[in-house]
Protein backbone atom coordinates (compact mmCIF):
# COMPACT_ATOMS: atom_id res chain seq x y z
CA UNK A 1 0.00 0.00 0.00
CA UNK A 2 1.76 3.22 -0.69
CA UNK A 3 1.27 6.06 0.70
CA UNK A 4 -0.42 9.72 0.27
CA UNK A 5 1.60 12.03 -1.18
CA UNK A 6 -0.75 15.05 -1.46
CA UNK A 7 -3.77 14.86 1.01
CA UNK A 8 -6.50 17.57 0.90
CA UNK A 9 -9.24 18.16 3.56
CA UNK A 10 -12.07 20.69 3.03
CA UNK A 11 -10.10 23.32 0.92
CA UNK A 12 -12.13 26.47 0.60
CA UNK A 13 -11.67 29.41 -1.44
CA UNK A 14 -13.46 31.93 -2.15
CA UNK A 15 -12.89 35.93 -3.73
CA UNK A 16 -14.90 38.69 -1.97
CA UNK A 17 -18.29 36.81 -1.63
CA UNK A 18 -17.58 34.51 -4.68
CA UNK A 19 -16.91 31.00 -3.36
CA UNK A 20 -14.65 28.99 -6.01
CA UNK A 21 -13.37 26.61 -4.05
CA UNK A 22 -16.26 24.88 -1.26
CA UNK A 23 -14.74 22.18 0.71
CA UNK A 24 -12.30 20.08 -1.92
CA UNK A 25 -11.45 16.59 -0.48
CA UNK A 26 -8.29 14.65 -2.58
CA UNK A 27 -6.00 12.13 -1.81
CA UNK A 28 -3.11 11.60 -4.61
CA UNK A 29 -1.20 8.40 -4.09
CA UNK A 30 3.22 8.63 -4.03
CA UNK A 31 3.79 8.35 -8.32
CA UNK A 32 0.18 8.28 -9.03
CA UNK A 33 -1.49 10.74 -11.77
CA UNK A 34 -4.63 12.30 -11.05
CA UNK A 35 -6.32 14.05 -13.69
CA UNK A 36 -8.96 17.14 -12.36
CA UNK A 37 -11.69 17.37 -15.02
CA UNK A 38 -13.95 20.28 -14.68
CA UNK A 39 -15.53 23.24 -16.74
CA UNK A 40 -14.22 26.65 -17.50
CA UNK A 41 -13.88 28.97 -14.45
CA UNK A 42 -14.64 26.18 -11.97
CA UNK A 43 -11.56 27.09 -10.38
CA UNK A 44 -8.96 24.11 -11.11
CA UNK A 45 -6.31 26.50 -11.49
CA UNK A 46 -6.97 28.14 -8.70
CA UNK A 47 -6.88 24.41 -6.50
CA UNK A 48 -3.54 23.74 -7.28
CA UNK A 49 -2.19 27.47 -6.82
CA UNK A 50 -3.55 26.87 -3.14
CA UNK A 51 -1.42 23.36 -3.18
CA UNK A 52 1.65 25.50 -4.60
CA UNK A 53 1.24 27.98 -2.05
CA UNK A 54 0.34 31.04 -4.98
CA UNK A 55 -2.89 31.65 -2.85
CA UNK A 56 -3.66 30.78 0.38
CA UNK A 57 -7.02 29.15 1.28
CA UNK A 58 -9.62 30.31 3.13
CA UNK A 59 -9.66 27.02 5.47
CA UNK A 60 -8.88 22.89 5.16
CA UNK A 61 -5.73 21.16 5.12
CA UNK A 62 -3.46 20.18 2.64
CA UNK A 63 -0.72 17.68 3.26
CA UNK A 64 2.25 17.08 1.45
CA UNK A 65 4.16 13.88 2.79
CA UNK A 66 1.89 13.76 5.85
CA UNK A 67 2.62 17.47 6.81
CA UNK A 68 -0.11 19.58 6.67
CA UNK A 69 1.75 23.03 5.20
CA UNK A 70 -1.22 25.18 5.39
CA UNK A 71 -0.04 25.24 9.31
CA UNK A 72 3.62 26.05 8.83
CA UNK A 73 4.77 29.28 8.67
CA UNK A 74 6.36 30.10 4.76
CA UNK A 75 10.01 29.48 5.72
CA UNK A 76 8.97 26.26 6.76
CA UNK A 77 6.15 25.33 3.71
CA UNK A 78 8.96 26.58 1.25
CA UNK A 79 10.59 23.16 1.82
CA UNK A 80 7.16 21.38 0.37
CA UNK A 81 7.25 23.92 -2.25
CA UNK A 82 11.05 23.01 -3.46
CA UNK A 83 9.50 19.44 -4.41
CA UNK A 84 7.03 20.58 -6.57
CA UNK A 85 7.57 22.06 -10.04
CA UNK A 86 4.50 23.31 -12.58
CA UNK A 87 3.81 23.63 -16.41
CA UNK A 88 1.32 26.64 -16.74
CA UNK A 89 -1.33 27.10 -19.01
CA UNK A 90 0.04 29.81 -21.05
CA UNK A 91 3.87 28.02 -20.72
CA UNK A 92 4.36 31.47 -18.46
CA UNK A 93 8.50 31.56 -19.94
CA UNK A 94 9.88 34.20 -18.41
CA UNK A 95 10.27 36.39 -21.64
CA UNK A 96 13.08 38.59 -20.54
CA UNK A 97 15.26 34.82 -20.32
CA UNK A 98 16.34 32.59 -22.94
CA UNK A 99 14.91 29.52 -23.48
CA UNK A 100 18.19 27.92 -21.62
CA UNK A 101 17.69 30.35 -18.69
CA UNK A 102 13.98 29.59 -18.52
CA UNK A 103 14.86 25.83 -18.07
CA UNK A 104 17.86 26.30 -15.54
CA UNK A 105 16.16 29.04 -13.10
CA UNK A 106 15.60 26.53 -10.75
CA UNK A 107 18.60 25.34 -10.99
CA UNK A 108 20.76 28.59 -10.85
CA UNK A 109 18.76 30.75 -8.68
CA UNK A 110 17.84 28.04 -6.19
CA UNK A 111 20.18 24.74 -6.59
CA UNK A 112 23.09 27.30 -7.08
CA UNK A 113 24.12 25.11 -10.06
CA UNK A 114 27.02 27.34 -11.73
CA UNK A 115 25.83 28.98 -15.15
CA UNK A 116 27.78 26.28 -17.52
CA UNK A 117 26.89 22.66 -16.05
CA UNK A 118 23.28 24.50 -15.78
CA UNK A 119 23.50 25.33 -19.55
CA UNK A 120 24.45 21.60 -20.15
CA UNK A 121 21.62 20.43 -17.79
CA UNK A 122 19.28 22.96 -19.34
CA UNK A 123 20.09 21.44 -22.92
CA UNK A 124 19.71 17.67 -21.81
CA UNK A 125 16.17 18.43 -20.73
CA UNK A 126 15.28 20.25 -23.78
CA UNK A 127 16.49 16.90 -25.68
CA UNK A 128 14.45 15.06 -23.27
CA UNK A 129 10.94 17.20 -24.64
CA UNK A 130 12.45 16.71 -28.20
CA UNK A 131 13.98 19.83 -28.45
CA UNK A 132 17.06 20.81 -30.05
CA UNK A 133 20.39 22.69 -28.65
CA UNK A 134 19.48 25.09 -31.18
CA UNK A 135 16.79 26.98 -29.42
CA UNK A 136 18.60 27.09 -26.49
CA UNK A 137 20.00 30.57 -27.14
CA UNK A 138 16.60 31.54 -28.73
CA UNK A 139 14.04 34.03 -26.70
CA UNK A 140 10.47 32.52 -25.79
CA UNK A 141 8.88 34.80 -28.27
CA UNK A 142 10.60 33.08 -31.33
CA UNK A 143 8.70 30.00 -30.32
CA UNK A 144 5.22 28.22 -31.72
CA UNK A 145 2.97 27.60 -28.64
CA UNK A 146 3.81 23.87 -29.21
CA UNK A 147 7.93 24.49 -28.62
CA UNK A 148 6.71 26.87 -25.83
CA UNK A 149 4.82 24.06 -24.31
CA UNK A 150 7.65 21.98 -24.27
CA UNK A 151 10.31 24.11 -22.51
CA UNK A 152 7.40 24.91 -19.81
CA UNK A 153 7.75 21.24 -19.38
CA UNK A 154 11.67 21.33 -19.50
CA UNK A 155 11.43 24.15 -16.54
CA UNK A 156 9.00 21.62 -14.42
CA UNK A 157 10.86 18.84 -14.90
CA UNK A 158 14.79 20.23 -14.77
CA UNK A 159 14.63 20.74 -10.56
CA UNK A 160 13.50 17.12 -10.88
CA UNK A 161 10.50 17.88 -8.24
CA UNK A 162 8.75 15.16 -6.58
CA UNK A 163 5.24 16.41 -7.37
CA UNK A 164 4.18 17.66 -11.03
CA UNK A 165 1.34 19.84 -11.81
CA UNK A 166 0.00 20.48 -14.98
CA UNK A 167 -2.36 23.31 -15.99
CA UNK A 168 -4.43 22.66 -19.27
CA UNK A 169 -1.11 21.00 -20.79
CA UNK A 170 -2.99 20.45 -24.32
CA UNK A 171 -5.34 23.54 -24.32
CA UNK A 172 -4.81 25.70 -27.10
CA UNK A 173 -3.01 22.89 -29.25
CA UNK A 174 -3.75 21.54 -32.24
CA UNK A 175 -4.78 17.00 -31.94
CA UNK A 176 -1.47 15.92 -32.72
CA UNK A 177 0.22 18.13 -31.22
CA UNK A 178 -1.66 17.54 -28.33
CA UNK A 179 -0.90 13.84 -28.29
CA UNK A 180 2.74 15.10 -28.35
CA UNK A 181 2.48 16.74 -25.45
CA UNK A 182 0.75 14.08 -23.56
CA UNK A 183 3.41 11.30 -24.37
CA UNK A 184 6.05 13.71 -22.99
CA UNK A 185 4.06 14.41 -19.96
CA UNK A 186 3.74 10.47 -19.40
CA UNK A 187 7.44 10.07 -20.08
CA UNK A 188 8.73 12.46 -18.00
CA UNK A 189 6.66 11.73 -14.58
CA UNK A 190 7.50 8.10 -15.10
CA UNK A 191 10.73 8.91 -15.51
CA UNK A 192 11.43 10.97 -12.64
CA UNK A 193 8.70 9.10 -10.55
CA UNK A 194 6.99 11.97 -9.62
CA UNK A 195 3.25 12.38 -8.55
CA UNK A 196 1.18 14.33 -10.89
CA UNK A 197 -1.85 16.56 -10.62
CA UNK A 198 -3.71 17.17 -13.81
CA UNK A 199 -6.36 19.81 -14.53
CA UNK A 200 -7.70 19.59 -18.19
CA UNK A 201 -11.06 19.86 -19.69
CA UNK A 202 -9.61 18.14 -22.44
CA UNK A 203 -11.50 14.21 -22.46
CA UNK A 204 -8.74 12.70 -24.84
CA UNK A 205 -5.92 13.74 -22.72
CA UNK A 206 -7.46 13.10 -19.32
CA UNK A 207 -7.99 9.57 -20.74
CA UNK A 208 -4.64 9.07 -21.51
CA UNK A 209 -2.80 11.00 -18.93
CA UNK A 210 -4.65 9.63 -16.02
CA UNK A 211 -4.49 6.61 -13.64
CA UNK A 212 -7.59 8.39 -11.42
CA UNK A 213 -10.06 11.13 -12.51
CA UNK A 214 -11.69 13.28 -10.07
CA UNK A 215 -14.69 15.53 -11.00
CA UNK A 216 -14.46 19.19 -10.21
CA UNK A 217 -17.93 21.17 -10.03
CA UNK A 218 -19.90 24.01 -7.78
CA UNK A 219 -16.40 24.24 -5.59
CA UNK A 220 -16.28 20.28 -4.60
CA UNK A 221 -15.20 16.66 -5.94
CA UNK A 222 -18.26 15.48 -7.18
CA UNK A 223 -17.10 12.25 -8.86
CA UNK A 224 -14.13 10.00 -8.13
CA UNK A 225 -12.81 6.43 -10.29
CA UNK A 226 -10.21 5.25 -12.71
CA UNK A 227 -10.78 5.71 -16.72
CA UNK A 228 -13.02 2.47 -16.64
CA UNK A 229 -15.03 3.58 -13.85
CA UNK A 230 -15.73 6.89 -15.57
CA UNK A 231 -17.12 4.92 -18.84
CA UNK A 232 -19.44 3.00 -16.57
CA UNK A 233 -20.77 5.48 -14.32
CA UNK A 234 -24.09 6.67 -14.54
CA UNK A 235 -22.97 9.95 -12.40
CA UNK A 236 -25.09 12.39 -14.17
CA UNK A 237 -22.00 14.84 -13.65
CA UNK A 238 -19.68 12.95 -15.37
CA UNK A 239 -22.15 11.83 -17.57
CA UNK A 240 -22.48 14.85 -19.33
CA UNK A 241 -19.14 16.15 -19.15
CA UNK A 242 -18.11 13.19 -21.04
CA UNK A 243 -20.61 13.71 -23.76
CA UNK A 244 -19.88 17.23 -24.16
CA UNK A 245 -24.18 18.14 -23.43
CA UNK A 246 -25.68 21.37 -22.81
CA UNK A 247 -28.41 19.19 -21.16
CA UNK A 248 -28.24 17.68 -17.88
CA UNK A 249 -27.68 18.63 -14.23
CA UNK A 250 -24.44 21.01 -14.83
CA UNK A 251 -26.27 24.45 -15.34
CA UNK A 252 -23.57 27.26 -18.07
CA UNK A 253 -23.47 30.40 -16.65
CA UNK A 254 -23.17 32.65 -19.62
CA UNK B 1 -63.84 62.14 -2.28
CA UNK B 2 -62.19 59.02 -0.77
CA UNK B 3 -61.36 57.70 -4.41
CA UNK B 4 -59.02 60.72 -4.38
CA UNK B 5 -57.67 60.48 -0.64
CA UNK B 6 -56.30 57.13 -1.65
CA UNK B 7 -54.78 58.38 -4.70
CA UNK B 8 -52.62 60.87 -2.73
CA UNK B 9 -51.39 58.43 0.41
CA UNK B 10 -49.95 56.22 -2.66
CA UNK B 11 -48.41 59.16 -4.36
CA UNK B 12 -46.62 59.81 -0.70
CA UNK B 13 -45.53 56.90 -0.58
CA UNK B 14 -44.39 56.32 -3.76
CA UNK B 15 -42.57 59.48 -4.01
CA UNK B 16 -40.95 58.11 -0.47
CA UNK B 17 -40.27 54.85 -1.57
CA UNK B 18 -38.38 56.36 -4.65
CA UNK B 19 -36.54 58.88 -1.76
CA UNK B 20 -35.74 55.91 0.36
CA UNK B 21 -34.42 53.76 -2.84
CA UNK B 22 -32.15 56.73 -3.99
CA UNK B 23 -31.06 57.39 -0.38
CA UNK B 24 -30.09 54.02 -0.10
CA UNK B 25 -28.36 53.54 -3.18
CA UNK B 26 -26.31 56.63 -2.46
CA UNK B 27 -25.47 55.17 0.92
CA UNK B 28 -24.41 52.14 -0.60
CA UNK B 29 -21.86 53.81 -3.20
CA UNK B 30 -20.94 55.38 -0.35
CA UNK B 31 -20.07 52.73 1.63
CA UNK B 32 -18.46 50.60 -1.24
CA UNK B 33 -15.83 53.68 -2.18
CA UNK B 34 -15.12 54.28 1.69
CA UNK B 35 -14.68 50.57 1.45
CA UNK B 36 -12.54 50.36 -1.84
CA UNK B 37 -10.30 53.02 -0.74
CA UNK B 38 -9.25 51.60 2.65
CA UNK B 39 -8.74 48.23 1.53
CA UNK B 40 -6.61 49.90 -1.21
CA UNK B 41 -4.70 51.60 1.57
CA UNK B 42 -4.42 48.94 3.06
CA UNK B 43 -3.16 46.75 0.55
CA UNK B 44 -0.70 49.71 -0.92
CA UNK B 45 0.84 50.04 3.38
CA UNK B 46 1.05 45.94 2.70
CA UNK B 47 2.94 45.78 -0.17
CA UNK B 48 5.31 48.96 0.94
CA UNK B 49 6.63 47.04 3.69
CA UNK B 50 6.83 44.03 1.97
CA UNK B 51 9.26 45.57 -0.70
CA UNK B 52 11.15 47.61 2.41
CA UNK B 53 11.60 44.40 4.16
CA UNK B 54 12.88 42.48 1.10
CA UNK B 55 15.26 45.30 -0.10
CA UNK B 56 16.99 45.08 3.07
CA UNK B 57 17.17 41.19 3.65
CA UNK B 58 19.31 38.93 1.70
CA UNK B 59 19.12 37.20 -0.94
CA UNK B 60 20.05 40.49 -3.57
CA UNK B 61 20.13 40.05 -7.61
CA UNK B 62 22.91 42.15 -8.20
CA UNK B 63 22.65 41.11 -11.82
CA UNK B 64 19.08 42.72 -11.94
CA UNK B 65 20.00 45.47 -9.49
CA UNK B 66 22.75 46.25 -12.04
CA UNK B 67 20.07 46.39 -15.26
CA UNK B 68 17.78 48.68 -13.33
CA UNK B 69 20.65 50.96 -12.68
CA UNK B 70 21.06 51.32 -16.28
CA UNK B 71 17.67 51.55 -17.00
CA UNK B 72 16.51 54.38 -14.76
CA UNK B 73 20.03 56.01 -14.71
CA UNK B 74 21.48 55.84 -17.68
CA UNK B 75 19.31 55.99 -20.37
CA UNK B 76 17.42 58.45 -18.76
CA UNK B 77 19.83 61.42 -18.96
CA UNK B 78 19.24 62.71 -22.11
CA UNK B 79 15.68 63.82 -21.19
CA UNK B 80 16.69 64.92 -17.87
CA UNK B 81 19.47 67.16 -19.78
CA UNK B 82 16.91 68.30 -21.71
CA UNK B 83 14.58 69.45 -19.59
CA UNK B 84 16.48 70.72 -16.93
CA UNK B 85 18.95 73.03 -19.41
CA UNK B 86 15.74 74.39 -20.61
CA UNK B 87 14.22 75.14 -17.27
CA UNK B 88 17.27 77.03 -16.27
CA UNK B 89 17.47 79.05 -19.85
CA UNK B 90 13.82 80.34 -19.12
CA UNK B 91 14.38 80.97 -15.49
CA UNK B 92 17.73 83.22 -16.73
CA UNK B 93 15.35 85.30 -19.17
CA UNK B 94 12.24 85.50 -16.93
CA UNK B 95 14.06 86.71 -13.54
CA UNK B 96 16.02 89.32 -16.06
CA UNK B 97 12.95 90.83 -17.54
CA UNK B 98 11.91 90.61 -14.09
CA UNK B 99 14.42 92.47 -12.27
CA UNK B 100 15.97 96.18 -13.86
CA UNK B 101 19.17 96.12 -14.80
CA UNK B 102 20.43 97.30 -11.56
CA UNK B 103 21.65 94.30 -10.05
CA UNK B 104 20.22 92.02 -12.38
CA UNK B 105 23.47 89.99 -12.83
CA UNK B 106 23.79 88.50 -9.17
CA UNK B 107 20.19 88.57 -8.60
CA UNK B 108 19.60 86.02 -11.63
CA UNK B 109 22.23 84.00 -11.07
CA UNK B 110 21.31 83.20 -7.47
CA UNK B 111 17.64 82.73 -8.76
CA UNK B 112 18.85 80.51 -11.32
CA UNK B 113 20.78 78.41 -9.06
CA UNK B 114 18.14 78.46 -5.76
CA UNK B 115 15.13 77.59 -8.00
CA UNK B 116 16.88 74.64 -10.10
CA UNK B 117 18.44 73.24 -7.25
CA UNK B 118 15.68 73.47 -4.88
CA UNK B 119 12.53 72.74 -7.07
CA UNK B 120 13.19 72.42 -10.61
CA UNK B 121 15.92 70.03 -11.17
CA UNK B 122 14.00 67.62 -8.65
CA UNK B 123 10.93 67.62 -10.02
CA UNK B 124 11.65 67.83 -13.80
CA UNK B 125 13.64 64.12 -12.89
CA UNK B 126 11.09 62.79 -11.04
CA UNK B 127 7.88 63.53 -13.96
CA UNK B 128 10.52 62.22 -16.76
CA UNK B 129 11.55 59.29 -15.24
CA UNK B 130 7.56 58.63 -13.59
CA UNK B 131 6.52 59.02 -17.37
CA UNK B 132 9.45 56.65 -18.89
CA UNK B 133 10.22 54.21 -15.90
CA UNK B 134 7.29 54.33 -13.88
CA UNK B 135 5.17 53.26 -16.94
CA UNK B 136 7.72 50.71 -18.34
CA UNK B 137 7.64 48.84 -14.75
CA UNK B 138 4.15 49.03 -14.75
CA UNK B 139 3.68 47.48 -18.37
CA UNK B 140 6.44 44.92 -17.43
CA UNK B 141 5.45 43.47 -14.11
CA UNK B 142 1.55 44.10 -15.12
CA UNK B 143 2.44 41.78 -18.30
CA UNK B 144 4.60 39.21 -16.13
CA UNK B 145 1.50 39.02 -13.59
CA UNK B 146 -1.44 38.43 -16.28
CA UNK B 147 0.88 35.74 -18.59
CA UNK B 148 1.36 33.95 -15.20
CA UNK B 149 5.35 34.54 -15.19
CA UNK B 150 5.48 36.05 -11.11
CA UNK B 151 3.31 32.67 -10.06
CA UNK B 152 5.78 30.85 -12.18
CA UNK B 153 8.79 32.79 -9.98
CA UNK B 154 7.16 31.52 -7.30
CA UNK B 155 6.54 27.98 -8.14
CA UNK B 156 10.52 27.89 -8.84
CA UNK B 157 10.72 28.97 -4.87
CA UNK B 158 11.92 32.38 -5.99
CA UNK B 159 10.33 35.54 -4.44
CA UNK B 160 8.88 37.91 -6.76
CA UNK B 161 9.38 40.76 -4.16
CA UNK B 162 13.05 39.70 -4.14
CA UNK B 163 13.01 39.29 -7.31
CA UNK B 164 11.37 41.97 -9.50
CA UNK B 165 10.48 44.75 -6.76
CA UNK B 166 13.51 45.04 -4.59
CA UNK B 167 16.07 45.49 -7.32
CA UNK B 168 13.88 48.62 -8.47
CA UNK B 169 13.12 50.10 -5.25
CA UNK B 170 17.05 50.07 -4.54
CA UNK B 171 17.79 51.39 -8.09
CA UNK B 172 15.12 54.22 -7.62
CA UNK B 173 16.25 55.50 -4.51
CA UNK B 174 19.39 55.40 -5.22
CA UNK B 175 20.00 56.67 -9.12
CA UNK B 176 17.39 59.90 -8.97
CA UNK B 177 19.46 61.70 -6.24
CA UNK B 178 22.66 60.93 -8.81
CA UNK B 179 20.09 62.23 -11.96
CA UNK B 180 19.44 65.32 -10.06
CA UNK B 181 22.77 66.17 -9.50
CA UNK B 182 23.50 65.97 -13.34
CA UNK B 183 20.46 67.73 -13.76
CA UNK B 184 21.56 70.62 -11.30
CA UNK B 185 25.33 71.18 -12.99
CA UNK B 186 22.85 71.27 -16.31
CA UNK B 187 20.45 73.57 -15.33
CA UNK B 188 22.34 76.12 -13.99
CA UNK B 189 24.44 75.84 -17.44
CA UNK B 190 21.76 76.74 -19.34
CA UNK B 191 21.16 80.04 -16.88
CA UNK B 192 24.79 80.47 -17.83
CA UNK B 193 24.53 80.22 -21.53
CA UNK B 194 21.49 82.46 -21.37
CA UNK B 195 23.12 84.88 -19.50
CA UNK B 196 26.36 85.24 -20.90
CA UNK B 197 25.46 85.01 -24.51
CA UNK B 198 21.87 86.19 -24.34
CA UNK B 199 21.94 88.91 -21.72
CA UNK B 200 25.65 89.85 -22.32
CA UNK B 201 26.43 89.07 -18.55
CA UNK B 202 29.97 89.16 -17.45
CA UNK B 203 30.88 85.57 -17.42
CA UNK B 204 33.37 85.63 -14.30
CA UNK B 205 31.08 87.76 -12.30
CA UNK B 206 28.16 85.67 -13.29
CA UNK B 207 30.32 82.42 -11.97
CA UNK B 208 31.49 83.98 -8.83
CA UNK B 209 28.20 84.73 -7.66
CA UNK B 210 26.32 81.44 -8.55
CA UNK B 211 29.41 80.13 -6.23
CA UNK B 212 28.99 82.64 -3.54
CA UNK B 213 25.23 81.42 -3.38
CA UNK B 214 26.07 78.02 -3.37
CA UNK B 215 24.43 76.11 0.27
CA UNK B 216 24.71 72.70 0.82
CA UNK B 217 21.36 72.88 1.55
CA UNK B 218 20.77 73.51 -2.20
CA UNK B 219 22.35 70.20 -2.92
CA UNK B 220 20.78 68.40 -0.23
CA UNK B 221 17.51 68.85 -1.10
CA UNK B 222 18.21 67.54 -4.31
CA UNK B 223 19.20 64.81 -2.59
CA UNK B 224 16.35 64.15 -0.59
CA UNK B 225 13.82 64.67 -3.56
CA UNK B 226 15.59 62.77 -5.36
CA UNK B 227 15.66 59.46 -3.00
CA UNK B 228 11.55 60.47 -2.15
CA UNK B 229 10.92 60.69 -5.77
CA UNK B 230 12.49 57.41 -6.81
CA UNK B 231 10.91 55.51 -3.97
CA UNK B 232 8.07 56.63 -5.26
CA UNK B 233 8.17 56.10 -9.13
CA UNK B 234 9.59 52.78 -8.46
CA UNK B 235 6.83 52.00 -6.05
CA UNK B 236 3.71 53.11 -7.98
CA UNK B 237 5.21 50.81 -11.19
CA UNK B 238 5.62 47.82 -9.48
CA UNK B 239 2.65 48.06 -7.06
CA UNK B 240 0.21 49.29 -10.03
CA UNK B 241 2.01 45.99 -12.41
CA UNK B 242 1.59 43.63 -9.21
CA UNK B 243 -1.99 44.46 -8.67
CA UNK B 244 -3.23 44.58 -12.59
CA UNK B 245 -5.63 41.70 -13.46
CA UNK B 246 -7.30 40.64 -16.80
CA UNK B 247 -5.26 41.31 -19.95
CA UNK B 248 -3.88 43.46 -21.65
CA UNK B 249 -6.92 46.10 -20.94
CA UNK B 250 -5.61 45.24 -17.07
CA UNK B 251 -1.83 46.02 -18.17
CA UNK B 252 -3.00 49.24 -19.34
CA UNK B 253 -4.93 50.85 -16.92
CA UNK B 254 -1.68 49.89 -14.47
CA UNK B 255 0.32 52.05 -16.43
CA UNK B 256 -1.83 55.09 -16.54
CA UNK B 257 -2.19 54.55 -13.04
CA UNK B 258 1.28 53.82 -12.42
CA UNK B 259 1.91 57.52 -13.86
CA UNK B 260 -0.69 59.76 -12.69
CA UNK B 261 0.13 58.17 -9.37
CA UNK B 262 3.40 58.93 -9.31
CA UNK B 263 3.39 62.27 -10.41
CA UNK B 264 1.07 63.62 -8.15
CA UNK B 265 2.60 61.81 -5.54
CA UNK B 266 6.00 63.62 -6.69
CA UNK B 267 4.32 66.76 -6.52
CA UNK B 268 2.57 66.70 -3.18
CA UNK B 269 5.79 65.33 -1.58
CA UNK B 270 8.03 68.00 -3.34
CA UNK B 271 5.56 70.53 -1.38
CA UNK B 272 5.88 68.73 1.48
CA UNK B 273 9.73 68.48 1.74
CA UNK B 274 9.71 72.03 0.96
CA UNK B 275 7.68 72.75 3.70
CA UNK B 276 9.62 70.58 5.76
CA UNK B 277 13.56 72.07 5.14
CA UNK B 278 12.69 75.70 4.59
CA UNK B 279 9.92 77.34 6.96
CA UNK B 280 11.39 77.64 10.20
N1 LIG C 1 -6.72 36.14 -8.02
C1 LIG C 1 -8.05 36.08 -8.22
N2 LIG C 1 -8.84 37.08 -7.77
C2 LIG C 1 -10.18 37.03 -7.94
N3 LIG C 1 -10.82 36.04 -8.56
C3 LIG C 1 -10.10 35.02 -9.04
C4 LIG C 1 -8.68 34.98 -8.90
N4 LIG C 1 -8.22 33.84 -9.47
C5 LIG C 1 -9.32 33.21 -9.94
N5 LIG C 1 -10.45 33.90 -9.70
C6 LIG C 1 -11.81 33.48 -10.03
O1 LIG C 1 -12.00 32.14 -9.66
C7 LIG C 1 -12.73 31.44 -10.63
C8 LIG C 1 -12.02 30.17 -11.01
O2 LIG C 1 -10.89 30.47 -11.77
P1 LIG C 1 -9.90 29.36 -12.35
O3 LIG C 1 -9.43 28.50 -11.24
O4 LIG C 1 -8.86 30.08 -13.12
O5 LIG C 1 -10.83 28.53 -13.31
P2 LIG C 1 -10.43 27.30 -14.23
O6 LIG C 1 -11.18 26.15 -13.68
O7 LIG C 1 -10.89 27.64 -15.61
O8 LIG C 1 -8.95 27.13 -14.14
C9 LIG C 1 -12.92 32.38 -11.79
O9 LIG C 1 -14.25 32.80 -11.80
C10 LIG C 1 -12.03 33.54 -11.53
O10 LIG C 1 -12.65 34.75 -11.89
MG1 LIG D 1 -7.44 27.54 -15.46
Amino acid sequence: MKKNKIEIKGLHKAFGDKVVLDGVDIEIKEGESLVVIGGSGTGKSVLIKCIQGILTPDSGSIKIDGIDITQLDREEAEKSYAKMGMLFQGAALFDSLKVWENVAFGLIENQKMPRKSALREAIRVLRQVGLGADVADLYPSELSGGMQKRVGLARAIATKPEIIFFDEPTTGLDPIMSDVINNLIIESVKGLGATALTITHDMASARKIADKIAMLYKGKIVWQGTVKEMDKTNNPYVKQFINGSSEGPISVEV
Amino acid sequence: MNYINIQTTINISRKERIMMRFYKKFLRRLGKTLVTFFSRLGELSLFVARSVYHCMTPPFYFKLLGRQFLDIGFYSLPVVALTTIFAGMVIALQTYSGFSSYGAESAVASVVLISVTRELAPVFCGLMVAGRIGAAMAAEIGTMRVTEQIDALTTLSTNPFKYLVAPRIIAGVLVLPMLVVVGDIIGIFGGYVVSIYQLDFNPANYINSTINELQSIDIITGLIKGAVFGFIISLMGCYNGYKSRGGAQGVGEATTNAVVASSILILIFNYIITGMLFTK
